[in-house]
């Protein structure tokens, strides 16, 4: 995700409560190093690869990229391990964005510290609202989340103190922008 | 006035105070790290401040390689390598390499057994269960490679104080109430988020009474209900128990009992009962008593919940004299705890013998095995649809292996007496 992008658009998969990280990433991916670029690759082929079986397909049989860009969950999504791979996976698969009613803590910071996604807020829960292969689009500026097919606009929360962090790229640009490193 | 919690982070980031939604820079104590986050952590680090970087604190630095040990997965042995390679360059003291008399298995049991968790300090690591180690008093949570690469370099983090939620036990445990049922029915009470980005303090008679392992257990599972850590006083148990394993000095701070929290409860633990957390949420609360139509396929003792020598005491309380009717896997936490299953005995019986005797599987070399599943050949992974009684932690859809599979959470004694019995059992009728 590029700095600096504040409308995203894309279809949305559509996801319920407590999407734990074993369901957002199987244990036995764990063996992929997210910084190697090409490691990195396969994680994303492998994201939401734990959801139940009568789910959609979220990235499709021989590609690493998902059609979806943006995520739409219920409450405490992310619940579970600390593993950095489950936001890194998502964002390797090309999501920008998760709307979320709320976030398990460590997956929130994870999204953070990574800049691999924005781990948006919303004030409705939108899961019951939003299809998967729904077009949406979301404007960071003013903090909304529009369902394309019908115009229905939708708040989301404003990002807090994190905001700092989201917008220097994670800790390390944060880090540097507030001279805590060099 | 402040809590446990609030007072550590407030000396670790240099402030007389801090209040619960501040943002501080904190120092860290411990970094703890092993091979599933540990090469990503590293890689980080080389990233962001240079393949020559040197870590902040040699000394501060805990690598215990615990996931993915006894596989034939390749990139499993690709990752201990880098962590290998690592400890070398930047000759770290504390790594517990595979293969080696070092090696010791979970990182969450190993980290406490071997004097790196102390009362006052401030611990990360790349694993979420890093909660467990509250119950010597420390501040203690996980953290992703980016945050843990961000600590290697600088030693320090940016920590929002949580609000605390204070758990008040109190009345005599009954002796087949377990840590394991006390944390389960406080998260069936609040939810898997319940605690979400808050601090859960556990405090009153039941904790003073209870052992180090006991209090581990419940801390470990703070994670479950969203929590940032689990914490309990230092009481002169711990200090015992830390002075037994090391030699560098601390300092306990132990928080006001009165300090305002955002959330009190209350238990009286002697009107608990054995219990399970059902499929696939560790809130699904069950008394055992009432599942006994559920028929199980296998059942699995290990972990860094479940895999302590306490544990399998508890286990071998149940098996001793009596068969088990189900596939039943015995996987001690760390090498110590192997050896103990030898040196503990009841009656005179060591602890090794009650289990062959029982029937269950030959007790697995220590590690995390099939509490995440793991590579294909991971010993105990669940790969087709059994159903599990597990004194793991989670048991979330595809947890141990197979999405088919069915887990059940319980403590070693109701694991035990359900081996036995083939069903879901309250482990009063065998006591
Ligand atoms: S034993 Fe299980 S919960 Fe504990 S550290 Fe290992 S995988 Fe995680």
């Amino acid at each position: 995700m590029s700095e600096g992008d504040q409308i995203m658009r894309g279809k949305v998969y559509v996801l319920g409560d407590n999407i734990d990280t074993d369901q957002i990433i199987p244990a036995e991916f764990l063996n992929l190093v997210p910084t190697i670029p090409e490691e990195y690759r396969k994680l994303g082929a492998r994201a939401l690869a734990g959801l139940p079986d009568e789910m959609p397909p979220f990235v499709t049989d021989g590609n690493d990229k998902s059609e979806f860009s943006i995520v739409v969950a219920g409450r405490n999504f992310g619940c579970g391990s600390s593993r950095e791979h489950a936001p890194i996976c998502l964002g390797a698969a090309g999501i920008n964005a998760v709307v979320a009613e709320t976030y398990a803590r460590i997956f929130f910071r994870n999204s953070v510290a990574t800049g691999e996604l924005y781990p948006l807020e919303s004030a409705a829960r939108l899961c019951d609202v939003f299809q998967t292969g729904d077009e949406a689009e979301i404007d960071l500026d003013s903090g909304i989340i529009v369902r394309t097919a019908t115009g229905e606009r939708f708040e989301l929360k404003p990002l807090g103190p994190v905001a700092p962090v989201i917008d220097a790229g994670g800790i390390f640009g944060y880090a540097r922008k507030t001279g805590m490193i060099s | 006035m402040a809590t446990t919690t609030e007072k550590i982070l407030a000396r670790a980031a240099g402030q007389a105070k801090v209040e619960p939604g501040d943002n501080v820079w904190v120092d860290t104590d411990i970094l703890l790290t092993h091979d599933v986050c540990g090469p990503g952590t590293i890689g980080v680090f080389k990233r962001e401040f240079g393949q020559d970087a040197k870590v902040w604190d040699p000394e501060k630095v805990v690598i215990i390689p615990d996931h993915y040990i006894f596989t034939k997965d390749d990139k499993a042995h690709r990752n201990v390598d880098i962590l290998r390679d690592f400890v070398k360059e930047q000759g770290l003291p504390y790594y517990y390499d595979v293969g080696t008399r070092d090696y010791r298995g979970v990182c969450h049991v190993a980290l406490p057994q071997e004097g790196h968790v102390r009362p006052g300090e401030v611990i990360f690591g790349t694993d979420s269960h890093t909660c467990t180690h509250g119950a010597l008093g420390a501040f203690s949570t996980g953290i992703g490679n980016t945050d843990a690469g961000f600590i290697l370099g600088t030693g320090k983090l940016l920590v929002k104080i949580p609000p605390t939620l204070r758990f008040v036990l109190n009345g005599e445990k009954p002796e087949w109430v377990t840590g394991k049922d006390i944390i389960l029915r406080i998260i069936g009470d609040i939810g898997v988020d319940g605690a979400n980005y808050c601090a859960m303090e556990f405090v009153g008679e039941t904790i003073t009474a209870m052992s180090i392992e006991e209090r581990m257990t419940i801390c470990n599972m703070a994670i479950e209900a969203g929590g940032k850590n689990g914490i309990i006083h230092a009481d002169e148990k711990t200090c015992d128990y830390v002075k037994a394993r090391t030699d560098k000095p601390f300092e306990p701070q132990n928080g006001d009992l009165d300090a305002p929290v955002a959330m009190e409860k209350s238990y009286d633990v002697s009107s608990f009962v054995p219990c399970v957390a059902e499929p696939s949420l560790p809130s699904n609360y069950a008394p055992a008593g009432d599942r006994n139509d559920v028929k199980l396929t296998r059942a699995y003792i290990g972990s860094c919940t479940g895999g302590k020598i306490t544990d399998f005491i508890m286990a071998a309380k149940i098996l001793k004299g009596r068969k088990v009717s189900i596939d039943t896997f015995l996987v001690p936490a760390t090498t110590t705890v192997a050896e103990g299953l030898m040196s503990e005995t009841i009656d005179g019986v060591s602890l090794v013998e009650i289990f062959a005797e029982a029937g269950c599987l030959d007790i697995a070399p220590p590690s995390c095995a099939a509490c995440l599943g793991g590579p294909a050949d991971t010993f105990g992974r669940a790969q087709h649809e059994e159903v599990v009684i597990s004194t793991t932690n989670r048991n979330f859809i595809g947890r141990m292996g197979s999405k088919q599979a069915q887990i059940y959470l319980a403590s070693p004694l109701t694991a035990a007496a359900s081996a036995v019995a083939g069903h879901i059992t309250d482990p009063r009728e065998m006591m």
